[in-house]
């Protein structure tokens, strides 16, 4: 356990040693600002939170940017280590390779968690100052904003990690994570919405549709957030949706999970395999 | 004091269709320093990580301290090993200090020790400075200080000197043979041959995965049978018959005769019979980039 919380606390200190965190913050940050600001005027006679109004475009966005900064993260992690001969080092040392995974995992994902927790913290706090009086109540989907949003990044760094294992030479590595990305966030999408047109209906019934949607993290994502609270999913039109899908917050984390322990743990078995 | 630290017992290591390494036969014993000799591509750094563990045989079998060297057992035996990688990028943003505790942590070595590590390869006063503005040297004298980490039993250096300038070459093998004397197994692959000679116990040469020689120098000179060159520098300048065969003029006044490695004794106490006034004498050894020229071109069809 020694050597996970060693390796973990090295990536940690590399992350913010070399900025990943600091800029990763401050972009998350921004772009929340923004949104909170922008997002502003609109709601100023309908009398809605501006943190409520965030929720709802922040989640739109994060659903880009986050398994993105995962993907960045994760598809070096391990053949860029063989690469530049570090892994070999490590590996002559008294730990063992699940240690290794483990403990890199975990400090990837602190650093995914901090980022987050601070950027978007930072400009909700802000937002909150400025407009002053967003009651208690707004705080839970912004909390469950960011929670989700670890969860997705943590899915994502996990079939990152998968991808860093499988492959030889870091530009493939590079390469399958951009393209698992894109599949991921914009074309299952696209394709499932091209389904339901065609089918009208016909062979996709809800119970289908939900586990199509259960089949991409990005999509659970979105569901978690956007029909997790009942104000938050009218604000997003999404109100007829989240009325009939039939899955809970439980039902959606536990999938999210899935999503993350499973492409992980073929990872660590991959990477028990792997000659170096 | 012949323990085997290492053995390879028809160790060979198969990448689809080529050898990397084939049917090995070695032993390392404690308080040895071997040099492990060949070209780039010999099958140095596959043996070394097969001693490691980081990689398993296609055949035959490694033993590291007496057990499967990519068993478990031996996994928990990696305290007692210091491996210097050939290349390894340290993380730049780390300072020197930072780097080596993060290694005596994974050893569960105490941090205290640390400092004089670093006083020790000549790099205490950049200790607090980030890896990424250190001279090659001075960052492979920190990973060598990572190797030396809890005094190891069995010492694993691939290609150690490059990047040294002749100083640290010489601090390195004093730390070498500081070891070796303590005990320790030492294992230096490298094509420096010439100047790693005068420092090591005994030879393994590598070519295209086999290995074609083990021994010490003399022992490799004795087999390979590459004579020794014994120049005479006389006084004065004579006519090419003033000394009989197998002496060869090669100057006005000076002489050379080869001689094999056995009968260099013999060749020497020759030398009274000469009735000429000798000004110098000259005994050739062949080095070890001689040997290994030699054999490669023994081994060549």
């Amino acid at each position: 356990m020694n050597a996970v919380l060693t390796i973990t606390g090295k990536e940690i200190r590399d992350g913010l040693r070399n900025r990943w965190v600091l800029a990763t913050a401050l972009l998350l940050a921004g772009l929340a600002l923004s949104l909170g600001l922008l997002g502003s005027s609109p709601t100023g006679a309908v009398k809605v939170d501006p943190l409520t109004v965030t929720v709802v475009s922040l989640s739109s966005l994060s659903i880009f940017l986050v398994p993105l900064i995962a993907m960045l993260l994760a598809y070096d992690a391990i053949v860029g280590e063989i690469d530049r001969g570090t892994l070999a080092l490590l590996l002559s040392y008294p730990v063992s390779r699940w240690q290794v995974i483990v403990g890199k995992f975990i400090g990837h994902l602190a650093i995914l968690a901090l980022a987050t927790t601070a950027g978007y913290g930072f400009a909700g706090l802000a937002l909150q100052w400025l407009h002053g009086g967003a009651d208690a109540a707004a705080w839970r989907p912004f909390a469950l904003l960011i929670a989700a949003s670890v969860l997705l990044g943590a899915s994502f760094l996990a079939m990152g990690y998968l991808i860093s294992t499988l492959v030889r030479e870091r530009a493939t590595a590079a390469g399958i994570a951009i393209a698992v990305w894109l599949f991921f966030v914009v074309i299952y999408d696209m394709a499932l919405l091209g389904l339901l047109a065609a089918d009208q209906g016909r062979t996709v019934t809800p119970a289908v549709l939900d586990t199509l949607l259960l089949l991409n993290p990005s999509d659970i994502y979105r569901l978690m957030n956007l029909t997790g609270f009942e104000n938050i999913s009218m604000y997003a039109g999404m109100a007829g949706v989240g009325s009939q899908a039939s899955l809970g917050l439980a039902t959606l984390a536990v999938a999210q999970l899935l999503w993350i322990a499973i492409p992980f743990l073929l990872a660590a078995a991959c990477f028990q395999r792997k000659s170096l | 004091m012949t323990t085997s630290q290492v053995v390879l017992a028809g160790a060979s290591k198969h990448y689809g269709q080529h050898r990397a390494l084939d049917r090995v036969d070695l032993e390392l014993h404690a308080g040895e320093c071997v040099a492990l000799a060949g070209h780039n591509g010999a099958g140095k750094s596959t043996l070394i990580k097969l001693v490691l563990g980081l990689i398993r045989p296609t055949h035959g079998r490694v033993q590291l301290l007496g057990h499967d060297a990519a068993s478990r057992q031996a996994a928990r035996l990696r305290h007692d090993i210091g491996y210097l990688p050939e290349t390894v990028a340290l993380h730049p943003a780390m300072t020197g200090a930072e780097t080596l505790d993060f290694y005596a942590r994974l050893k569960r070595q105490p941090l205290a020790r640390n400092a004089a590590l670093l006083e020790r390869v000549g790099i205490a006063d950049a200790a607090h400075r980030r890896v990424g503005g250190y001279s090659k040297g001075m960052r492979q004298r920190l990973a060598l200080a990572q190797a030396l980490l809890g005094r190891p039993r069995i010492l694993l250096l691939d290609e150690p000197t490059t990047g040294l300038d002749p100083a640290s070459r010489l601090m390195f093998y004093d730390l070498v043979r500081e070891l070796r004397d303590a005990g320790a197994t030492v294992l230096v692959s490298t094509h420096a041959l010439a100047e790693i000679a005068g420092h090591v116990d005994r030879v393994i040469v590598m070519t295209h995965g086999h290995k074609i020689a083990d021994g010490t120098l003399t022992q490799l000179r004795q087999a390979i049978g590459v004579p020794l060159r014994i120049v005479l520098t006389l006084a004065q300048p004579v006519p090419a018959d003033a000394l009989p065969q197998p002496w060869q003029q090669i100057g006005p006044a000076r002489f050379e005769r080869a001689c094999a490695e056995t009968s260099k004794v013999e060749a020497i106490r020759g030398l009274g019979a000469i009735d000429l006034p000798i000004a110098d004498i000259d005994i050739h050894i062949p080095g070890l980039d001689e040997i290994y020229a030699h054999l490669l071109e023994r081994k060549a069809p």
